[in-house]
């Protein structure tokens, strides 16, 4: 009743406006405070990951570089930690690296871009919507599997295949490759078809309409017009196939030699981590610090590749959405 | 000729180009040659398809004809044993795998929904410090297992955490490994909830807390759950980060999260048979592998399938 009361008065005097009312939540809201500030943390414990893996490869790998110089170790081409007199040659396991990569990115850039191509501009609805989800699926299949795979598999195959390479023991740097290449194309595909999807109609149809065939709007207009995605796709492949361990571990070997033929044993960078970090090694010994000088190259080495990747798919959201 | 103009020109010889244009393909249709080439590419495409399939289905079929002699339900109940491989099992090695799991849901959930939460929600985009989050978070979405495996190593096994090699530390590495992936697809998931809903639910007077309760997650869930299903079957498959932190050991026991007498998983102790000399072993770690792929494949469809069937047209 005071209230009306004070307004009548209010209006009775000519005063006017009734006083603003407080546009104030009614209560300090602090529940929802303490959920934001929940929630910031979440996603800064993202960055504390990164921050703990760079802190956990720098601190030993500068222990190691106290006793290898850096220059003994990024240029030297004998790689053999475990003996004495140990020699710290990077070279040859980086180079096992670059070469099972270099196999699996020949079998799988044609394959996936070939794949995509036809599920982005040939494919029927229907059968899009059965292969593109079959590709997802085995995009997931374990890397242990697949080494395996290769192991017993496809090596026994190759040298049934091409019997006059100079075959040896079980395990080959280039089949390691071809099953690493297997690994990667479901992922070169996926991400290349969405690149290519992207590309507006209208760039295609005007194609059409200046009589392109469909081939040539398939590799003039719509490839073109999709690549920084597609280069994003090989390159973000490059980086899982330069990190992957399993496969290399069982199918191309253990031995570090400074070599790039198809058919020998190979050790890489992570098969070598693999391989010494599963023996029992002592804490602090020129070993252990080993292995985290080669996860430190490791993670760089990926790392670049990722923020090149990162990039071109900026590049192609902004051209396009 | 003056008064007429470039324009007028130029219509006409637009005119007659368009005129020569159009009887030149109705006359002529498409030329042998490009229809040849056309085929010829198709078919290209189509080999490289089926290549690619045909790679990974020789895998699933390699390994099951490989273990056709050891798949029984045997498999799933008999322990590990270094002695008799046609007697042996993975009974514990699945049943540390399930420990791994139950683990990496725990605690990739809430953290994974949260973060995304708070970038998609509440973070200012425009200051630096969230993009550097963003940006942060794809970078490790593809970061090598293996890295993990050695921050598992030198961070929680040893070092700040110092928790040994037990099963919980690989519970946590495999987390921190697969919690990226939670994020983005949960981002995703979020972000294709148009903005109409979040302004219709604050013009009601909802606060940013209650919007994300009521009416965002709701509406994104079967994104999330795709997102979360996809991780948990990659932490399944996820065997070298593992090998750092202590699973590698034998074990013919089942695992216990905190004991320290050593722990395996499924995918790791596949790689200990592969591994072995004898021929009876690379039987048993076919199988092994036959387990695997069944139930991943089964995660994997069932998480891609409620992907397209609950995906909203807004």
């Amino acid at each position: 009743m005071e209230a009306r009361d004070a307004i009548g008065a209010s209006r009775a005097t000519g005063a006017g406006i009734r006083p603003p009312r407080s546009l104030q939540a009614p209560s300090g809201r602090y529940g929802e405070r303490a959920v934001e500030g929940l929630l910031a943390l979440c996603a800064v414990l993202s960055i504390v990951t990164t921050t703990a893996i760079v802190i956990s490869l720098l601190e030993p790998s500068i222990e190691f570089f106290r006793e290898v110089p850096i220059r003994d170790f990024l240029f030297g081409t004998d790689w053999a930690p475990t003996f004495t007199p140990a020699e710290f040659g990077v070279l040859p396991i980086v180079l096992a690296t670059m070469v099972t990569t270099f196999w699996g990115l020949l079998v799988a850039i044609p394959l996936g871009i070939g794949a995509a191509i036809y599920l982005s501009e040939y494919a029927s609805p229907r059968v899009r919507k059965i292969v593109k989800p079959t590709l997802e699926v085995l995009a997931g299949v374990p890397t242990v599997a697949i080494g395996f795979f290769a192991l017993f598999f496809l090596r026994p195959l190759l040298e049934d295949l091409l019997p006059f390479l100079p075959w040896s023991g079980p395990q080959a740097a280039g089949v390691a490759g071809l099953a690493v290449g297997l690994m990667i194309v479901p992922i070169i595909a996926s991400l290349s078809e969405d690149a290519m999807s992207a590309v507006p109609m209208g760039l295609r149809e005007a194609g059409y309409g200046l009589g392109a065939t469909r081939m040539r709007v398939a590799t003039r207009i719509v490839f073109p017009a999709a690549l920084s995605g597609i280069v994003a796709s090989i390159v973000l492949a490059t980086s899982r196939a330069v990190g992957e361990t399993m496969i290399v571990l069982l199918a191309a070997g253990a031995s570090p030699n400074l070599t790039v033929g198809f058919t020998e044993s190979v050790q890489t960078m992570t098969a070598f981590i693999g391989q010494t970090a599963t023996g029992d090694i002592a804490t602090g010994t020129i070993t252990y610090y080993t292995i985290f000088a080669v996860g430190l190259l490791l993670f760089l080495m990926t790392l670049i590749l990722n923020m090149i990747s990162i990039r071109l798919v900026r590049r192609f959201h902004e051209a396009y959405e | 000729m003056a008064a007429l103009g470039p324009r007028a020109e130029r219509t006409r010889l637009a005119a007659a180009g368009a005129r020569s244009a159009t009887e030149a393909a109705m006359l002529s249709g498409q030329p042998l040659k490009d229809v040849i080439k056309g085929r010829v590419f198709l078919a290209l495409l189509l080999a490289a398809l089926g290549l690619a399939l045909l790679g990974l289905a020789a895998l699933v079929i390699d390994a099951v004809i490989d273990g056709r002699s050891m798949l029984s339900l045997d498999l799933l109940t008999n322990s590990a044993s270094r002695i008799s491989p046609e007697t042996a099992g993975y009974a514990n090695a699945i049943y540390g795998t399930i420990l791994l799991i139950a683990g990496v849901l725990v605690m990739t959930v809430p953290i994974g929904v949260g973060s995304a939460i708070y970038l998609e929600e509440y973070a200012d985009r425009t200051k630096w410090w969230n993009r550097a989050i963003e940006l942060n978070v794809q970078n490790l979405a593809a970061v090598p297992s293996i890295v993990y495996g050695i921050l598992g190593l030198a961070f929680i096994v040893r070092g700040p955490l110092d928790l040994g090699f037990i099963l919980f530390a690989g519970s946590i590495t495999l987390s921190l490994l697969v919690l990226p992936t939670v994020i983005i697809a949960a981002r995703e998931a979020i972000r294709a909830v148009p903005p109409s809903i979040r302004e219709g639910s604050f013009a009601l007077g909802a606060t940013r807390l209650q919007t994300v309760r009521r009416q965002i997650l709701p509406a994104a869930i079967p994104g999330i759950a795709t997102g979360v299903i996809l991780a948990v079957s990659r932490a399944a498959g996820e065997t070298a980060p593992l090998l750092l932190v202590g699973a590698a050991t034998f074990v013919t026991f089942d695992p216990t999260v905190f004991g320290d007498n050593g722990y395996t998983a499924l995918p790791v102790m596949i790689f200990n048979n592969a591994k072995q000399a004898q021929p009876e072993f690379h039987v048993l770690a076919a199988a092994g592998i036959v387990v695997m792929l069944v139930v991943i494949l089964v995660m994997n469809s069932f998480a891609i399938w409620l992907r397209n069937r609950y995906e909203q047209k807004w």
